[in-house]
């Protein structure tokens, strides 16, 4: 194995990426209870965006049109899909979820005809290459944990000091009383979609810049894994998702370093069975204390 | 009121949908007339993917043969001729969709089967044909097993054990490359035999070989470029599918790898080559034909394929000539010739009449053995010019 270092940095870098997914799982879980399947496809739908928009839209435009076309899509998700559901039982939602899912990765099939699309102009800057400490690497890789660690922190004052955020929390604590106390459940839950929507556009922006191919599965393993490190910080917890996000990138690097490659993945899923087997809340996650 | 607005945006999606339901229909229905009118027509099947991880590749072969078929749209067999009409279906480039696919195209009665980019898919397929009869020619897969394991197959390519051996030999004795690093897909039988043959090769040459794999829908080859690095390896040999090759040399630019990225004839994809292009790497790959190779057939084509913007949105948003595409092409007059030779359109004739069919296309000559694969001797190296974005030529090479 050659030096620790760039297996290290690409790891950081792949854990940012994971992270900025598994935040939109971990808040709509915490708000909705419900495991949003489909985010991992708004994370490809993203990518597409990009693809398109950059090829016909200068740079300063198509980044926010991506985003605010990711933001749209997440909004149009809930309503059309979860929010008619919002009474049914919890097993309908998550099956509309997966029914979404699918219905994303069809829809990008027929437009981009199963073809995985090359991501021709990358955003400038951040594709070129840079050296640190003597390895060589694109400067996205760096950019990518240092823009997560901005982004967790501003969600976090987000949450605790305005006064959407305080509705957020609320309705995560309980359902039925937030509504009882005059919170608009509607508004809050859209808005959960929207910052989670963005979050993974960002993200998108950054994973297909350093792996520049869009296919319609794209989103899948992505999405999974984000969803296991979800899990293994505690779904619902954001510091836990962001943690469980940067130790399942810098693992599944390391464990590629080793000479291992070829079980990174099953890494990442044993994973997901022992922290359910061993402690089920996770690192982060919340006591689980039923209420009478 | 809102319930209104949910139900409406709930509409809005089924119609969406129904629209891009509606437009397929549309192609499905303006390419089926013609052929039941007149009594004369000669169906040729073509199976190839055209989704998926090959879809680009077979989209590529298939433009080969729709060109040849408006050059030569008849044939004359057993006296009569014959309208031929090309079926095409989808077989989605895995192994797993390649029987249904085979099988529709046996329901409609074709003569003789073109394909396919890819040789799990064409294995998958082989035993649908075997059955069924139809003869089947591939056209781009090279590996052993597609005609070895079954009869009615025959190749007009060259074969994976000739290519990885070419490609060893390229890199010990013209590139002087001692220590080769090797990447696969795990599951897929054309990476893995390749590699293999690659392998073997390289080190009865007196070389070391670091063979490592990745599963399927990988994305981020960045640590393996540095395992690659920290084995010292002067090549990465990685004969992958055209989405992985663009990854591979996104990640080898970004750590920079100066050895050498040596590829297969599945590299051989204007994608892969536009992906090359303003980055630092060397990217050398083994095809089956150069574009310049017959100019002719080149000029041709390029007309074609400007002509019509379907055919070139297939080829990638440009005119240039993919090697798969001159196989396509000789495939489909590689068929004629059959068809000819067989005085009949039924499949058993064409079977019987293949063996002994020779045609000189515009990638060389193509003869049968008795296994049914091509007696070629020879593959063209190319190398990605990184400034113009186009394929250069290098040598033909041979097995010392």
């Amino acid at each position: 194995m050659q030096g620790l270092l760039p297996y290290l940095i690409n790891g950081v870098s792949v854990g940012g990426q994971y992270a900025l997914i598994a935040i939109g799982y971990t808040l709509v879980y915490g708000i909705l209870r419900l495991i949003n399947f489909a985010h991992g496809d708004v994370f490809m739908v993203a990518g597409l965006i990009m693809v398109y928009s950059s090829a016909t839209l200068p740079m300063y435009l198509a980044i926010p049109l991506v985003l605010l076309l990711t933001v749209a899509l997440g909004f149009v998700i809930e309503r059309a899909a979860y929010k008619p559901l919002r009474s049914a039982p919890r097993m309908s939602l998550m099956i509309s979820a997966i029914g979404v899912s699918y219905l994303i990765q069809n829809l990008a099939f027929y437009f981009t005809g199963g073809l995985p699309q090359p991501v021709t102009n990358a955003i400038p800057w951040i594709s070129e290459n840079v050296t640190v400490f003597g390895e060589s690497t694109k400067r996205v890789t760096l950019v990518t944990p240092v823009l997560t660690a901005v982004l967790v922190a501003a969600l976090v004052y987000f949450i605790n000091h305005t006064k959407i955020g305080m509705g957020m929390r609320a309705v995560s604590k309980d359902f039925e009383t937030a509504l009882l106390m005059g919170i608009k459940i509607n508004s809050v839950i859209s808005m959960t979609f929207v910052v989670g929507s963005f979050l993974a556009a960002v993200g998108a922006m950054l994973y297909f810049t350093n792996y520049p191919s869009v296919a319609i599965t794209s989103g899948g393993m992505p999405g999974l894994k984000a969803f296991v490190a979800a899990v293994f910080g505690g779904i619902g917890s954001i510091p836990g998702a962001v943690v469980g996000a940067f130790l399942i990138g810098i693992s599944e690097e390391l464990i590629k370093g080793i000479g291992y490659s070829t079980f990174s993945d099953a890494f990442t899923f044993a994973l997901l069975i022992v922290v359910l087997c061993v402690r089920p809340t996770g690192l982060f996650g919340e006591k689980v204390t039923d209420k009478v | 009121m809102k319930k209104i607005l949910a139900l409406v945006l709930a509409l809005a999606m089924v119609f969406a949908l129904a629209a891009c339901g509606g437009k397929s229909a549309d192609t499905a229905s303006s390419s089926a007339p013609a052929a039941d009118e007149s009594g004369g027509v000669v169906k040729i099947g073509v199976f190839e993917p055209q989704t998926g991880d090959n879809g680009a590749g077979g989209k590529q072969e298939i433009l080969g043969m729709q060109y040849a078929n408006y050059v030569q749209p008849t044939v004359e067999i057993g006296g009569k001729t014959y309208e031929v009409k090309l079926e095409i279906v989808d077989n989605r480039t895995t192994a797993e969709n390649g029987p249904s696919a085979a099988a529709e195209l046996m329901n409609r009665d074709v003569s003789v089967v073109l394909g396919s980019y890819g040789s799990g898919v064409s294995m998958a397929g082989g035993a649908v044909f075997a059955e069924a009869g139809v003869p089947a020619i591939g056209v781009t897969c090279t590996n052993p097993q597609v005609t070895s394991d079954c009869d009615v197959y025959y190749r007009i390519c060259f074969l994976d054990p000739f290519q990885g051996t070419v490609l060893a030999n390229y890199a010990y004795n013209t590139l002087g490359v001692t220590s080769a690093y090797t990447l696969a897909m795990l599951g897929s039988d054309y990476d893995q035999g390749l590699v293999y043959y690659f392998t073997e090769a390289f080190k009865a040459l007196g070389g070391t070989v670091k063979n490592e794999d990745f599963p399927e829908g990988s994305a981020n080859f960045v640590s393996y470029i540095n395992n690659a690095k920290a084995e010292g390896a002067g090549v990465i040999f990685a004969p992958v599918s055209t989405n992985y090759a663009q990854l591979i040399i996104e990640a080898a630019s970004a750590q920079n790898f100066e050895g050498t990225l040596l590829g297969s004839d599945t590299w051989d994809n204007n994608m892969v080559v536009e992906s090359a292009q303003g980055k630092a790497v060397t990217v050398d790959i083994t095809t089956f034909y150069q574009e310049g190779g017959n100019a002719e057939f080149d000029s041709g084509i390029k007309e074609w394929i400007n002509a019509n913007a379907d055919a070139k949105t297939n080829n990638g948003g440009n005119d240039m000539v993919s090697a798969v595409t001159a196989m396509g092409y000789d495939a489909y007059f590689t068929a004629l010739e059959a068809l000819k030779a067989a005085g009949s359109t039924e499949p058993s004739a064409v079977l019987a009449a293949l063996p002994g069919v020779h045609y000189t296309g515009v990638s060389g000559e193509i003869a049968f053995d008795e296994i049914g694969d091509a007696k070629r001797d020879a593959a063209y190296i190319k190398t990605a010019n990184t400034e113009t974005g186009a394929w250069d030529f290098v040598t033909i090479q041979g097995v010392n």
